[in-house]
């Protein structure tokens, strides 16, 4: 059996609203990923060493207070600087559709916007994997 | 985006549950009432324990305060959207701050990049909140405030405008929401560690009560609770539990208890259950008569009624198909007043993608308005009293709530069960069993899981762009300048010393507060003495 895919679930900016990204962590592990919860409040400095000493494959980012544009490239060039491009990086929260568009164009692999069903989130983290 | 259905739309539904889980049973009769005793468990309205409704007329008397939550971008631009609502028929002000603000953080911050003016309003100084109440008389308006944990410190700047408006503080009329206690359960805009926070909150209840006899200086909440994901019942018993904390640590602090207790409110959700969830505020009601009179020995009558702030889900809203949400919205609303709520906020129909823009807040605004004026529901107080459906979902709610409040009790009071992770775990049990319901299709959201559809109409989002910040920033540089440094310095080093000791912060706040200090400067002072706080994350 394959080594199960690892997540670092993370909720950076001052945002302290963890429901999403709590519900998400535990869908992901209970579809058989290991996952890795930062906690609240984290820099994207800390994102990236997180995901660093946790050898994660993917990356799951949860943003609702609008500040996705000034913390997600952050994150995205400091992976590029640590040579780990390798590691998909996951958007979800409440991303307008053109915001959502220029992420996706800087590197980012999916965003999942208000709505999006955890089968469907699960589905696309194994698949990219997979890629 | 679409899910696959487990069963077809329109096809009878095998249980039937409300939205939190509750069993609803076929059909409810004289039988259901068990021992229902209408004195003791209803009271007529405005009568103990208040189950009716804590005014005799309800709104026949007077209608509640229509209150809409705004706050973005530059005070200057809060306060032309304040001066618009007013003009609109709203009838008192309700403020959202910014993230940085209510984490205590300067909109100058490295930590505030990025969200400055986003979430709410971005005041760091008393210059920004002269700004905000720009040509709105305070001794005139009921203003609410929905600030935590530097609540002190922004209801400080609200105090001092009223004085620079020449405004007798004993006219003051409003609310800081000021309840610490569901940050660490459900929100987590904390700052300092729960004790030190809970003796900033008595300070201000103790300050309130000598100094401003209308103002309330707490809005116990639940609404952030069910927002995270809890049943009606846990935001019911939670939030009543907060109530009795802030209760002891005021008897402590060596207050009587009618002397505060009138002036403390509450704060609920209207979510998309119309029944339960007016079971849950007449439930409240009665339990906190109760509490209040055999527990704490209240003699005042205003210290047995609950009076609460109702606001509409925020976490019904969809993102899919938003025009929808003005159904929602609406159905809640009539909940909240059927409930007997005293002022109400509606959400508007974009709150799934942003903050709402000023259409938007005009239909919501006016959806009260239609039920205030138009539907009829105003004119006897608990016009659903007696319903055997109502009745016993109000027992029952009651019930489990005091089965709740009855375990936090055992393991010591809020903090020790907030210390224990009890009410963050009971909450994300619930939040992850609802959305397992919703992937199963047990549960259905109308244009999510249930009748989606392809074509979305479009609509307007309100965009806040990094100009907030820049300006924001640019005054705070100004300031910093032409201020007397000196005098700051002397307030904030008079604060830490009464922070280290046991005396009220308040009166060392309001100095350094006139002084323009800021807020992020008052607040890390604060957090010099009291330290900073750090949850265990469970998932």
């Amino acid at each position: 059996m394959a080594a199960p895919i690892r997540v670092l679930v993370a909720k950076p900016g001052l945002d302290g609203h963890d429901r999403g990204a709590k519900v998400i962590a535990r869908a992901l592990r209970d579809a058989g990923m290991e996952v890795i919860y930062t906690g609240l409040r984290q820099t994207p400095e800390m994102i990236v060493s997180a995901a660093l000493q946790e050898d994660v494959q993917v990356i799951g980012l949860s943003i609702l207070s609008g500040a996705h544009n000034a913390i997600v490239p952050r994150v995205l060039e400091l992976l590029r600087e640590k040579q780990m491009g390798d590691v998909r990086v996951v958007v979800g929260g409440i991303i307008p559709d053109e915001d959502a568009a220029e992420l996706k164009r800087q590197g980012v692999a999916a965003v999942f916007q208000p709505g999006a069903s955890l089968e469907e989130i699960v589905g696309f983290i194994r698949s990219s994997v997979a890629a | 985006m679409k899910a696959p259905l487990t069963t077809p739309p329109g096809s009878a539904k095998r249980t039937f549950t409300t939205i939190s889980g509750v069993p609803v049973e076929p059909c409810y009769g004289p039988e259901h009432l068990g021992n229902l005793d209408p004195a003791r468990d209803l009271g007529e309205p405005g009568r103990f324990p208040y189950t009716r409704g804590i005014h005799e007329s309800m709104y026949r008397g007077k209608l509640w305060t229509m209150r809409q939550f705004s706050g973005f971008a530059t005070p200057e631009e809060t306060n032309r959207r304040y001066h618009y609502l007013l003009e609109q028929g709203q009838t008192g002000l309700s403020v959202a701050f910014d993230l940085p603000t209510l984490m205590g953080y300067d909109a100058d911050h490295m930590l505030a990049e990025g969200e400055v003016g986003k979430c709410g309003v971005a005041i760091s100084s008393l210059e920004d909140m002269e700004t905000l109440f720009r040509g709105i008389p305070l001794g005139d308006v009921t203003v609410s405030m929905t600030i935590n944990s530097p609540a002190a410190v922004v209801w400080a700047m609200y105090l001092a405008v009223a004085e620079k408006q020449g405004v007798d503080w004993k006219q003051l009329s409003g609310t800081i929401q000021n309840d610490i206690l569901k940050e660490y359960i459900a929100q987590k805009e904390y700052i300092y560690p729960p004790r030190p926070s809970m003796r900033l909150v008595t300070d201000t209840i103790e300050f309130s009560a000598r100094h401003t006899p209308r103002f309330n200086p707490i809005s116990i909440s639940g609404y952030h609770i069910r927002e995270a994901g809890s049943t009606a019942v846990q935001e019911l018993a939670f939030t009543l539990r907060d109530g009795i904390e802030y209760v002891e640590w005021a008897l402590e602090r060596g207050l009587a208890v009618d002397e505060f207790s009138p002036r403390l409110s509450f704060f609920f959700n209207a979510h998309n259950d119309f029944f339960e969830e007016i079971a849950k505020y007449r439930a409240a009601r009665k339990i906190w008569a109760y509490t209040m009179r055999d527990r704490f020995g209240a003699k005042d009558e205003r210290s047995l009624k609950l009076r609460f702030h109702a606001q509409t889900a925020g976490c019904s809203l969809t993102w899919q198909q938003p025009y929808n949400n003005i159904v929602r919205t609406t159905i809640q609303a009539l909940a909240a007043v059927l409930g007997g709520c005293q002022s109400l906020h509606t959400n508007s129909l974009d709150e799934a993608y942003a903050l709402p823009g000023e259409h938007a807040v005009t239909i919501a605004l006016r959806t009260q308005q239609v039920i205030a004026y138009e539907s009829g529901v105003t004119a006897a107080p608990d016009p659903l009293g007696g319903s055997y459906f109502l009745e016993r979902l109000t027992l029952d709610s009651e019930v489990a709530a005091q089965d709740y409040i009855r375990r936090i009790d055992e393991m010591g009071g809020m903090i020790a069960a907030i210390e224990k992770n009890f009410p963050q775990r009971e909450i994300a049990n619930a939040s992850y069993q609802y959305q397992q319901a919703v992937e199963r299709g047990e549960k259905r959201i109308v244009g999510v899981n249930a009748f989606a559809s392809d074509r979305e109409e479009p609509i307007e989002i309100l965009q806040i762009d990094r100009g907030a910040q820049v300006h924001q920033a640019g005054k705070l540089a100004t300031l910093r300048q032409k201020r007397d440094n000196m005098r700051v310095r002397a307030c904030l080093d008079a604060l830490k010393r009464t922070a280290e000791g046991d005396g009220n912060t308040m009166p060392d706040i309001l100095d350094a507060v006139r002084a323009y200090a800021t807020l992020g400067e008052i607040c890390e002072a604060l957090r010099a003495v009291f330290g900073s706080y750090q949850e265990t994350s469970l998932v």
